[in-house]
């Protein structure tokens, strides 16, 4: 983080996180008044709580973790010491989207630093800035668990496998334009306060969700078929490497952009100032 | 003639090497549901397990030699008989859903098609083990099996197989999901209990071991996930059916995950006990036109083989019998193409970003490893960087407060150790030898098909 997103320390310590408003408070109280009950001790509910407020600001604010302090019972200090630890909370506001490419070993060297690379230069943002319509955050993740996808992308934490800088490229142009856009794996994108909700606990309400993109990846089902006497999966098996397996365009990798249905998304409420971004300690 | 029945001649065929249980019907259109799972004898196990005494079924787990699937290998049965019964305290079971080690990709896409399979093991497990509140700590960067969970967790609970008096044996049990928020330290046991508990994930010292003190400091089993959905077929197919298959002392079925420079990634279940050349025969092996240079058999914190080791037997007394460790039997395969310091350094990267800074071996020595390796991956390091890469990993090894320190140390020692001349190439000759683009997924002239592929005409 550069210095002109701190606020220079003169010693004298910030004033109060500012209150969320009275309507915004009561319905995260309800929200989070049913998370705590999830667990026998209340402050395992901190790591929800802050996915929770994340939802509601797009970030971890003053506010949202001087909230989960007063909820549980804990100074604001044990809170930040938390928040601060765990890579998925952000300290300042993001994109509508967050764009994670794996550079980890695997990822990086199948190509995922190409596509990092190209990213950058194509959206003219650095790791972890966010483009100027506020629509796309771009980051560099760690390894994602899908390595016989790989490279792969992450949007708002759902998959696209198997990708190239040019499918990427087009796909956070998708993202900036509002076009639909569906991963390979997982559900048609919301926004980052909507997963940030999800991730709380609260299942997605949207129906077709859950069910989306089917039942495995690709991948995950050349064992199978090999198995079960490998008719069929011939040309998965000995195919090259970099195809979409089977005969249909494999989703994800090329982003049908069909209709082009603007995204709604969650403006910030200017009535509603949060405080700084950057926190004691950064 | 196809590839199957080329290998079949040798007697080796895919459908003879492999098994698969977990991964049996991840290709039904709606898999993840209770119906599929219905269909496939799903909850059939917890009917058997519900029937015997606790005490006996925590003995059948053992007996079966089911050990733990996150990577040491711990007997899953014994794990259970380590809870202390008619203690008064309240017994917990955690799942350790935190799949982050690099390489590692069995548990995510298990979950995502079958997640009813560990729901099935829960209950299970719970009832052995007198716990009426279990919890699955899934890492947060995956929704898509987020998603999934929730919906299966709320299936079971509508079925009768979760809440009150399950299926009528008297067990009451809650099943909590909760979702992490990104630290690969997590993944380790005691770190994930802090976790779960609302504060940073930094590991405890051990003793007290979790089956005494663990979650609320009440007595708590943590497993793996394949671990706890491995346990349901067990019960339905019987502990002798388990052990016919992999050897005495690895029985049963793995999913074994091939990733990197291959014809087919994916997943493969399979016999412990399958080897690495196995695999690539059956699957198309690597990518056309390269040979195998490095691999790991369990992430990237076991220590790595070369091509000399394609024909150890992947159990865990086969792969730690030649120098390493089963781990989470991810086997990232690299071609020639690749750069090994450039994969070392990478690796070492992300020990460094994930060191939870507890402990002075691992957060400081990972720091200075990465500030070596960037040097000379960059041709700006020295002969004597070397041995000093050897001291600082030898400094973290086996000195640092939790496996994630001996992780770091595993790629350096085993890079060094195979590919010394390697390093040295890019000290002497100021600069890395290798190509990156050479190494992508698009290279060998597929870029042209990638470029048009998929454009919405």
């Amino acid at each position: 983080m550069t210095a002109s997103n701190k606020e220079v320390s003169l010693g004298m310590p910030q004033l109060p996180a500012p209150a969320y408003p009275a309507e915004v408070r009561a319905k995260l109280e309800a929200d989070a008044k049913e998370v705590i009950a999830r667990y026998p001790g209340s402050r395992s509910a901190l790591l929800p709580l802050l996915h929770l407020v994340q939802s509601e600001e797009g970030y971890v604010s003053r506010t949202g973790m001087a909230f989960c302090a007063e909820l549980l019972g804990l100074t604001t200090a044990e809170v930040t010491a938390v928040a601060t630890f765990y890579t998925m909370y952000r300290r300042r506001a993001g994109g509508d989207y967050q764009v994670g490419v794996c550079t980890n070993t695997l990822c990086a060297v199948m190509g995922g630093d190409a596509i990092f690379d190209r990213l950058k230069d194509h959206l003219g943002v650095g790791n972890d800035e966010t483009t100027e319509d506020g629509k796309v955050t771009l980051e560099h993740i760690e390894c994602n668990a899908a390595c016989d996808f790989a490279p792969v992308v992450m949007v708002n934490w759902e998959f696209f496998d198997n990708q190239t800088p040019e499918s990427a490229t087009r796909l956070v142009d998708d993202l900036i334009a509002g076009r639909t856009v569906e991963p390979t794996r997982g559900a048609p994108l919301c926004t980052y306060k909507d997963t940030a909700r999800i991730l709380a606990g609260f299942p997605d309400q949207r129906p077709g969700a859950v069910g989306a993109s089917g039942g495995a990846g690709a991948a995950s089902l050349v064992g199978l078929k090999l198995a079960k006497g490998g008719t069929g999966s011939q040309t998965r098996v000995v195919g090259p490497r970099g195809e979409a397996p089977g005969d249909q365009p494999q989703k994800g990798a090329e982003h049908l952009s069909s209709h082009d249905a603007p995204q709604q998304t969650s403006a910030s409420d200017p009535e509603h100032p949060a405080g700084p971004a950057a926190e004691e300690g950064e | 003639m196809t590839l199957a029945a080329e290998i079949d001649k040798n007697g080796t065929s895919p459908e003879k090497l492999l098994s698969p249980v977990l991964s049996a019907f991840w290709d039904e259109p709606e898999s993840w549901t209770l119906e599929t799972y219905h269909r496939h004898d799903g909850y059939e196990g917890l009917r058997k397990a519900l029937a015997m005494p606790p005490d006996d079924l925590i003995a059948y787990v053992k007996d079966s030699g089911l050990r733990g699937r996150g990577g040491a290998g711990f007997p899953t049965g014994m794990k259970w008989q380590f809870i202390p019964q008619g203690d008064g305290k309240p017994h917990y079971l955690v799942v350790n859903a935190d799949e982050s080690e690099p390489g590692t990709c069995k548990d995510i896409p298990l979950l995502f098609a079958n997640p009813h399979s560990l729901i099935e093991g829960i209950v299970i497990a719970c009832y052995a083990i007198r716990s009426s509140h279990a919890f699955i700590y899934l890492r947060g960067e995956v929704v898509p099996v987020l998603r999934r969970l929730h919906e299966a967790v709320r299936e079971a609970y509508e079925a009768g197989y979760l809440g009150k008096d399950v299926l009528g044996s008297g067990l009451d049990l809650e099943l909590t999901i909760h979702a992490g928020a990104g630290a690969y330290i997590c993944g380790e046991e005691t770190a994930l209990l802090d976790s779960l508990e609302g504060r940073r994930g930094q590991p405890r010292l051990r003793p007290p071991f979790p089956a005494v003190a663990g979650l609320y400091a009440c007595p708590t089993v943590v497993n793996n996930v394949e671990s706890i959905a491995s346990v349901p077929a067990i019960l339905n197919k019987g502990k002798d059916w388990f052990r016919s298959m992999g050897s005495e002392k690895s029985p049963g079925f793995t999913l074994y995950s091939l990733s990197g420079h291959v014809t087919s990634p994916g997943q493969y279940e399979a016999p412990l006990g399958i080897t690495l050349r196995q695999l690539l025969d059956m699957s198309g092996g690597i990518r056309a036109g390269h040979r195998l240079k490095f691999w790991t058999p369990g992430g990237s914190s076991t220590p790595m083989f070369t091509d000399e080791h394609l024909d150890v037997p992947l159990d865990y007394e086969g792969v730690g019998a030649a120098g390493s460790m089963l781990g989470t039997k991810a086997l990232q395969c690299f071609d020639e193409t690749t750069c090994v310091v450039r994969a070392v350094t990478r690796w070492t990267e992300f020990y460094a970003h994930e060191s939870c800074g507890k402990c002075t071996p691992c957060r400081e020595g990972t720091y200075w490893l990465v500030q070596l390796l960037r040097d000379i991956e960059a041709g700006k390091g020295e002969m004597t960087d070397l041995d000093k890469l050897n001291d600082i990993a030898d400094n973290i090894n086996g000195k640092s407060f939790c496996a994630l320190g001996d992780g770091a140390a595993s790629p350096i020692f085993s890079s060094l150790k195979y590919f010394r001349e390697e390093y040295e190439q890019h000290i002497t000759g100021k600069g890395c030898p290798f190509d990156p683009a050479r190494s992508t997924l698009w290279a060998d002239g597929k870029d042209d098909k990638n470029a048009h592929r998929g454009v919405n005409a």
